[in-house]
């Protein structure tokens, strides 16, 4: 007896002995918001269906984490097994064969879930090379109160004409209440997103079909002039330095009558313990300008596997555990469908549950109303709706958003800023080689 | 009359002095408000961010969040090890160049110092590539080692300055009564260094500790310091304001209790051969 005991001891130290030799360990690296933070509290749920698999998570700013990864990744150092990289990043790393294909995760996944204008983004050929964890566009966050105040109705989809009249009305300098917030803090993740969204409303475009850059036509410069006139209009004080966060709070502590950026700031000014006005916030879809496209942008941050990582299989089974259907109502279950990653699958928007979240439906409809493929009005030879998918992006449209900030700023003229900022995409242009 | 005057201007210079120094210790204050508030709170006004209630919550998010003591302990080994490993080439470095100067002395010094004008990102891929051949990659060994290489330059020139300081007779006079080069320099030269090496040392483990371009980018999960542990507090996206303020706190309390009881020591360091 006291041998089997013996025995069955021996046994089960090496049953346990063997599990933790053989356990293997990704190394996670990921982007720090709180969607991110919420799924490392979880992921107990997946070591526990996954014995063998050990998490570490190494959780950066976006700016941080976008230099690292991209370092990491064109020299294959082999640090991660699991990125976190924007729809941005996908089609050029696909590309260069940087990312493992993501066609095959298991019959349970149902990629065929995945709302479809978000897929298209992480997709090259058809083929899925990232799995969205959560999809955002952008959208008009307005104040109910200020609007009724101003005689005005926010229709579900407005005009620029109607936001640019509804934020005159509302402004109330005296008291410190202003119309309109919009992104005036330069960067190619900060005005210029908004401001090339914008651009495509007004029928506006990077490049031409021959890569020629078009900063001197028309709607450009009928773009810039408005988003000027109307911010110092109605805009508040300090606008050129404003970001996501800067026009957060001033929503929240309301200064803001309307406010367009990004679907997931909605869960913000909607939390009663963070904004002043949660219980008065409205949603309506971006803008447009009559030409048939809206000025919202596209972004999910995504999970995507590193085609150097030795533990690709282990790298899918998370993959496919942190964005299934299954995760979402485990987030559900622990912290309420508000909190629930939004803009990636179709089922959730099914959910009766999820509909009665207040901005669920105008995420939805503005996610779909984005084209990656066919951002603005005519024809244009790149990917992405606020942003144009070349490796040579990132450093133009940050420079060229120095020139809108400073136009904005009033440093320099409309007309100037446009001119310097086509200079410089013509330059870099033919430095990559796009024209001859 | 002349007294009158003196007393008035030390007065300025008194108030000048506070001011001035209030100036440079404000931003460190304000991150110690911040990091006692709420996230709504810590991103209003300055008014209302004084005015408003006081919590520790951002610090028990941190707490509950992150491996502080890994990262802390990480900070610790890199940048005393770096500063042990610079001292040990600095030292007999800085004694050539110090009382056996050639030619090329000065065109060495030159040469070391200009390493550190080269913006560090210039050299990134390359050392990338390096220690991803050698297996270095987030490791604490890699990160000693480059740290200790980049600080390198400021350790020499800094024991370099002080042992001018010090009469080559007394080494002479060691030689003569037949001290070998090692009896020279450890029981001669470095007892009355010592003052000197002690504030070299405390500069350059506050400069490894607050290194922060190669240790977030060689490092990942095992070997990340406290500065990756910052890192991952900040966003442009959400209001993280009050947890950032709190994990800078943390990060940056030990190396400021310690620079509070050394810095006589640092300003005798960093004035060496200011006055002669």
């Amino acid at each position: 007896m006291k041998l089997n005991a013996g025995i069955l001891t021996g046994a089960t130290a090496l049953t346990f002995l063997a599990t933790a030799v053989c356990a293997e360990t990704l190394t996670i690296a990921t982007v720090n918001n709180g969607d991110m933070v919420r799924m490392q509290k979880l992921t107990n749920d997946f070591t526990s269906k996954n014995p063998g698999i050990d998490l570490e998570w190494v959780t950066l700013e976006e700016n941080v984490l976008r230099q690292r990864v991209t370092t990491d990744i064109a020299t294959k150092g082999g640090q991660y097994d699991v990125m976190t990289i924007g729809t941005y990043e996908v089609p050029i790393w696909a590309k260069q064969d940087w990312l493992i294909a993501l066609n095959d995760m298991g019959k349970d996944y149902d990629a065929d879930d995945i709302i479809p204008a978000i897929r298209d983004g992480l997709s090259v050929d058809g083929t899925l090379f990232a799995a969205p964890f959560y999809g955002e566009s952008s959208m008009v966050m307005y104040r109910k109160d200020l609007m009724d105040d101003a005689g005005l109705e926010m229709p579900d989809a407005p005009s620029w004409e109607f936001i640019a009249n509804a934020a005159r009305e509302m402004t109330d300098k005296d008291a410190e209440v202003y119309g309109i917030c919009l992104r005036g803090k330069a960067g190619w993740g900060e005005n210029m997103a908004l401001l090339t969204a914008t651009a495509n409303s007004f029928g506006a475009r990077w490049f031409d079909m021959d890569w020629k850059p078009q900063f001197d036509t028309k709607p450009w410069k009928d773009t810039l002039d408005f988003y000027i006139d109307l911010m110092n209009d109605a805009g508040p004080p300090g606008a050129p330095s404003n970001g996501f966060n800067e026009n957060l709070s001033l929503f929240q502590s309301g200064k803001c009558g309307m406010w367009i950026d990004a679907t997931v700031a909605a869960s913000f000014v909607t939390n009663p313990k963070d904004s002043k006005v949660a219980d008065k916030v409205g949603f309506a879809l971006a803008p447009d300008n009559g030409l048939g496209k809206r000025g919202n942008w596209l972004w999910a941050w995504s999970l995507a596997i590193p085609s150097g990582t030795e533990k690709a299989e282990a790298a899918k089974k998370f993959v496919a555990w942190a964005t299934s259907k299954e995760y979402l109502a485990l987030v559900a279950e622990n912290e309420g469908w508000a909190n629930v990653p939004p803009g990636t699958r179709t089922s959730l928007y099914e959910n009766p549950e999820y509909a009665k979240v207040p901005f669920a439906k105008m995420t939805l409809e503005s996610i779909n109303s984005a084209d990656p493929t066919k951002p603005t009005v005519d024809p244009v030879p790149y990917v992405g709706v606020q942003f144009v998918a070349i490796p040579e992006f990132q450093g133009l449209a940050t420079a060229i958003g120095q020139q809108f900030s400073a136009a904005l700023a009033g440093k320099v003229s409309s007309e100037q800023a446009l001119a310097t900022a086509q200079n410089l995409a013509s330059r870099e242009m033919k430095r990559g080689g796009y024209l001859k | 009359m002349a007294r009158t005057i003196s007393s008035r201007q030390t007065t300025v210079a008194t108030i000048a002095a506070w001011f001035l120094a209030f100036l440079m210790f404000f931003p460190i204050l304000w991150i110690v408000i911040l990091s006692f508030k709420t996230e709504g709170d810590a991103i209003g006004t300055p008014f209302h961010v004084l005015t408003s209630g006081w919590t520790t919550e951002a610090y028990s998010a941190v707490q509950e969040r992150s491996d502080y003591p890994k990262h802390f302990m990480n900070s610790v080994i890199i940048s005393l090890g770096s500063t042990f490993l610079g001292l040990l080439i600095a030292v007999p470095a800085a004694w050539a160049m110090a009382f056996v100067p050639g030619k090329r002395t000065k065109d060495v010094l030159m040469w070391m110092l200009s390493t550190k004008m080269l913006p560090p990102v210039g050299v990134l891929v390359p050392i990338y590539l390096i220690f991803r051949d050698w297996g270095l990659l987030d490791t604490l060994t890699g990160l000693t080692m480059v740290l200790m290489l980049i600080n390198l330059p400021i350790i020499v020139w800094m024991l370099y300055t002080y042992f001018k300081e010090i009469p080559g007779e007394i080494l002479e006079a060691a030689r003569m009564d037949g001290a070998s080069l090692k009896s020279e320099i450890l029981y001669v030269l470095t007892p009355m260094a010592v003052p000197g090496i002690a504030s070299t040392a405390l500069l350059n483990i506050i400069l490894a500790w607050n290194e922060a371009f190669w240790t977030l980018n060689l490092t990942a999960a095992k070997a990340a310091p406290l500065t990756a542990f910052i890192a991952s507090y900040s966003s442009p996206e959400g209001l993280f304001y009050a947890k950032l303020s709190a994990a800078s706190v943390m990060a940056i309390a030990p190396i400021l209790v310690m620079g509070w009881f050394s810095q006589k020591q640092l300003v005798r360091g960093l004035t060496f051969g200011a006055v002669k």
